[in-house]
C-alpha cells in the first residue's frame, strides 16, 4: 500500500494570530522534560529509520521490546498513539473513518484509531504521526482483540506479523508449560527478527536492554510507589502521562534515567511536603481502568471540585516488568491485566488500595476494553466486602468520546464523596 | 426555641418534587409538577410548596437542591447528589431500610444503607431499558397511560416476555407482540418484569438486605412492585410518599446542615 506512506511528519503550524490566549502552562520538571523526550525520540527514531530505507515495526504495549531493541530495529506503539490521538480530541474522527471502512463501533478505540490511520487516514496531532509499518508485532497478554487488529494491519500492508501468544491464567502462578511455550514462541520471533533487520541476534546486547529494561522497571515502580504518602506528592493521573515511557521505550537507557530523575523530584516533594496536585487532597481513591482521554478536563474537574486525588492506578504498576532471565522474561509477560485470574487481579488492586491507603474506588466501565470491564462488577463487591470501601462506577471509554457522558459522571463522583464521607464519620464514631 | 423550616428540591428529568420539614421530623408540604429540568418545574414546584403552607423563602433555614437538574437551581444554598438523598429519605420513610431501589425518569439506582447513610451503590449504565423513560414508551405503544399500567398488569393471566436489554428493541417487541394479538395486560405483565430482571442484576451488584425499600415515581406501579419481589426474593417496601423520597432526603440533609451552620 505504497499510496499511505509517509516521509515524514507535517510542520507544526503556528496557532492563528486571532486566537484567544492561552493561559501559560506551567514548566514542566526535568524529570517531566526528559520522559517527554523519549517519546519524541522514539516517533523521531522511526521516521529517521524510514527515511533511511530501514525497517519500522508497529508493536503492541506489552510484546517484549527487549528482542527489536537488542536488534536495533525501530518501533513505534499503536496504543501510545491512539491515546495521544484521542486526548488531542481527534480519536472520534478516526473511529469514525474505520467505521466507515467496515470496523464495527463495538470493537477498541484504540484498534480503530489504529486501523483508520494504517489504511491512510491522518491525523492532526502532529506529535503522534508516525511512518506506516513494514511488519508488526503483536503480543496478547494486554487484550485479545490485539490479535485481530494486528491481523488486519499486516494484511492492509502485506507485511509480516509476528505474533507471541500468551495463554490466559487461570491460577496465580504461571505454568512452566506455559513458560516453554512463550519462550519458543520467543526464539522463533527473533529468528524472524533477524531476517528483517538483517542483523544478527547479539546476545550481549540483550542482555544489556534487559538490564536496562529492568532498571526502568525498578524506577518506574519507585515513581509509582510515591503515591503511597499522605499526601501524595503527584496525582494518580500523571502516571497515566508517564506510562507513554513506559510502553514505548522500556529498554533504553535514557528512559531509566529519566525516570531516576523524577523519583528524585519526588522524594525532594515528600520531603518538603509538597506536591505537584494541584489541589488539596482531601479523599485518596483508586482509579480503575485507562482514563477517557478524550474527556481528561471533564474527568478531573469533579475530582479536583471535591479534593479527590487518584493514589492508586492498577494499570500503571503493571508495566513494571522486573526479571531475572529469559524464562523469567517470559513469566513476567504472561501476567498483564486483562490475563491473569480474578483471584490475582483482586489481589494486585487489594493490595495497591491499602499500600496507597484509598478511601474510595471510581470505576471505569470502558466501553473499549470489555474483558477489563466485565469483571469489574464482582471486584467492586469484593472491595466493599474486603476493604469496607465504597465504589462507583461510571460509563466511558478511553478513545471514542461518543461513549461518555459528563453529567452522569458528576453524579457518580459526587455520591461517591458522600459515601465515603458518611463511611469516614461512621469510623470515626 | 423557635421552629426551624428546611426545603428540599429534587429537580429530575421529568418532575420536580418538593418538600418543607419542620425540625428535621415533621413533613409540613409538599408539592410535584410533572416537568422537570430546564422548564418552567422547578419553579413553580418551589411556588406551591410554599403556598400550600402559607411560607415565603425567607421562612426556610435552608434549601437543598438534588437531582439531574440540582445544579442549575439559583435558589438553593446547597445540593447534593440524589443518591444520598433518597437513602436519607428512605431512612426517614421506613428506619429499617438497608437496599433502596430507585427509578427515576432515565436512571435507576440502588443503594446500600448502613444505620441510615449510603455506604455504596449501583447505578444503570447509559441505556434506558428499566427506567421510567422505558415505561414512558411502552405506554405511548400501547395506547395506556402510565399511571394506569401497575392495574391493567394486574389482570394479566400469563407473562409475554419482553427484552429487557434496550428500550428501542424492546418498543419493536411490544408492537410486534400487539401485531400478533397477544393479549394487553400480558404484554404490560412482561414490561414489568423486563424492568424488575434489569433492576434485580443491579441490585445483586450492591448486594440486597432486608429490608428493601423502593423509592421514586415507578414504585406507585404495583406490578413492578410484585415483579421486583419476585424476582429479588424479598419483601419491598414502598410508601405514598416514595416519589417525593428524593426532595424529603434533602429537606433532612438540609436541616443538618442548618444546625450545624450555628
Amino acid at each position: 500500500m505504497a499510496e499511505i506512506e509517509k516521509t515524514a511528519p507535517a510542520e507544526q503550524t503556528a496557532p492563528a494570530a486571532a486566537a484567544p490566549a492561552k493561559k501559560p502552562a506551567k514548566p514542566a520538571s526535568p524529570g517531566v522534560t526528559a520522559l517527554r523526550k523519549v517519546v519524541s525520540d522514539v516517533y523521531a527514531a522511526a521516521w529517521e529509520a524510514k527515511k533511511a530505507g530501514r525497517p519500522v515495526g508497529w508493536s503492541s504495549s506489552k510484546f517484549p521490546c527487549e528482542i527489536a531493541e537488542a536488534l536495533d530495529l525501530a518501533v513505534v506503539y499503536p496504543e501510545n498513539q491512539a491515546a495521544g490521538i484521542a486526548a488531542q480530541h481527534d480519536g472520534e474522527r478516526l473511529c469514525e473513518a474505520a467505521e466507515n471502512l467496515g470496523f464495527d463501533a463495538d470493537i477498541c478505540g484504540y484498534a480503530r484509531i489504529s486501523l483508520a490511520y494504517a489504511s491512510g487516514v491522518e491525523t492532526t496531532n502532529v506529535s503522534r504521526q508516525m511512518p506506516q509499518p513494514d511488519f508488526v508485532l503483536c503480543c496478547n497478554n494486554i487484550c485479545n482483540c490485539m490479535t485481530k487488529w494486528y491481523e488486519n494491519i499486516a494484511r492492509m500492508h502485506n507485511i509480516p506479523l509476528i505474533m507471541i501468544d500468551v495463554p490466559y491464567n487461570n491460577t496465580t502462578h504461571v505454568d512452566e508449560s506455559q513458560v516453554a511455550y512463550i519462550r519458543a514462541q520467543f526464539e522463533d520471533a527473533i529468528k524472524q527478527l533477524e531476517k528483517i533487520s538483517g542483523n544478527k541476534f547479539d546476545e550481549k546486547k540483550f542482555e544489556q536492554v534487559c538490564a536496562n529494561a529492568n532498571r526502568t522497571a525498578k524506577a518506574w515502580l519507585k515513581v509509582c510507589d510515591y503515591c503511597q504518602y499522605e499526601p501524595s506528592p503527584m496525582s494518580g493521573f500523571d502516571l497515566f502521562n508517564h506510562m507513554a515511557d513506559v510502553v514505548t521505550a522500556r529498554g533504553k537507557e535514557s528512559t531509566a534515567e529519566a525516570f531516576e530523575l523524577l523519583a528524585t523530584e519526588l522524594e525532594e516533594h515528600v520531603k518538603n511536603g509538597t506536591s505537584t496536585l494541584p489541589f488539596e487532597e482531601k479523599y485518596r481513591i483508586m482509579f480503575e481502568g485507562i482514563p477517557c482521554w478524550p474527556d481528561l478536563k471533564a474527568l478531573f474537574k469533579p475530582l479536583k471540585g471535591s479534593g479527590l486525588n487518584v493514589t492508586a492506578v492498577v494499570y500503571a504498576p503493571a508495566f513494571g516488568f522486573v526479571y531475572d532471565g529469559l524464562d523469567d522474561l517470559c513469566r513476567a509477560y504472561c501476567k498483564a491485566p486483562n490475563s491473569v485470574c480474578l483471584e490475582q487481579g483482586v489481589e494486585w488492586r487489594e493490595g495497591l488500595c491499602r499500600d496507597n491507603k484509598v478511601d474510595g474506588v471510581l470505576v471505569h466501565y470502558n466501553r473499549s476494553c470489555k474483558p477489563w470491564s466485565g469483571y469489574m462488577p464482582e471486584m467492586q463487591r469484593r472491595f466493599t466486602a474486603d476493604l469496607g470501601i465504597p465504589c462507583a462506577a461510571f460509563d466511558g471509554d478511553q478513545a471514542d468520546p461518543r461513549n461518555f457522558n459528563a453529567a452522569q459522571y458528576e453524579t457518580r463522583v459526587q455520591g461517591l464523596v458522600e459515601a465515603m464521607e458518611a463511611t469516614k464519620a461512621a469510623k470515626e464514631g | 426555641m423557635e421552629a426551624k423550616y428546611t426545603l428540599g428540591i429534587d429537580v429530575g428529568s421529568t418532575t420536580s418534587k418538593c418538600v418543607i420539614v419542620k425540625d428535621g421530623q415533621e413533613i409540613v408540604s409538599k408539592s410535584l409538577v410533572s416537568v422537570g429540568a430546564g422548564t418552567s418545574g422547578p419553579e413553580r414546584a418551589i411556588k406551591e410548596v410554599l403556598d400550600n403552607c402559607g411560607m415565603k423563602k425567607e421562612d426556610m433555614s435552608f434549601i437543598l437542591g438534588t437531582g439531574y437538574g440540582r445544579n442549575s437551581l439559583d435558589i438553593v444554598d446547597d445540593q447534593m447528589s440524589e443518591l444520598s438523598c433518597h437513602a436519607r429519605g428512605a431512612y426517614y420513610l421506613f428506619p429499617e431500610v438497608h437496599t433502596v431501589i430507585d427509578i427515576g425518569g432515565q436512571d435507576m439506582k440502588v443503594l446500600q444503607i448502613d444505620n441510615g447513610v449510603m455506604v455504596n451503590f449501583q447505578m444503570n449504565d447509559k441505556c434506558a431499558a428499566g427506567t421510567g423513560r422505558f415505561l414512558d414508551v411502552m405506554a405511548r405503544v400501547l395506547e395506556v397511560k402510565v399511571a394506569e399500567l401497575g392495574d391493567l398488569g394486574a389482570k394479566s393471566t400469563k407473562r409475554v416476555a419482553i427484552s429487557s436489554t434496550c428500550t428501542v428493541f424492546a418498543e419493536s417487541e411490544v408492537i410486534s407482540q400487539l401485531a400478533q394479538g397477544s393479549d394487553m395486560h400480558d404484554i404490560i405483565n412482561g414490561i414489568h418484569h423486563s424492568i424488575a430482571a434489569r433492576m434485580s442484576g443491579l441490585a445483586r451488584r450492591v448486594g440486597v438486605r432486608d429490608q428493601v425499600v423502593m423509592t421514586g415515581g415507578v414504585a406507585q406501579n404495583v406490578g413492578v412492585v410484585a415483579a421486583l419481589e419476585e424476582e429479588l426474593g424479598h419483601k419491598v417496601y414502598t410508601s405514598p410518599l416514595a416519589q417525593y423520597a428524593g426532595a424529603l432526603g434533602a429537606a433532612l440533609f438540609a436541616y443538618q446542615k442548618a444546625t450545624r451552620k450555628k
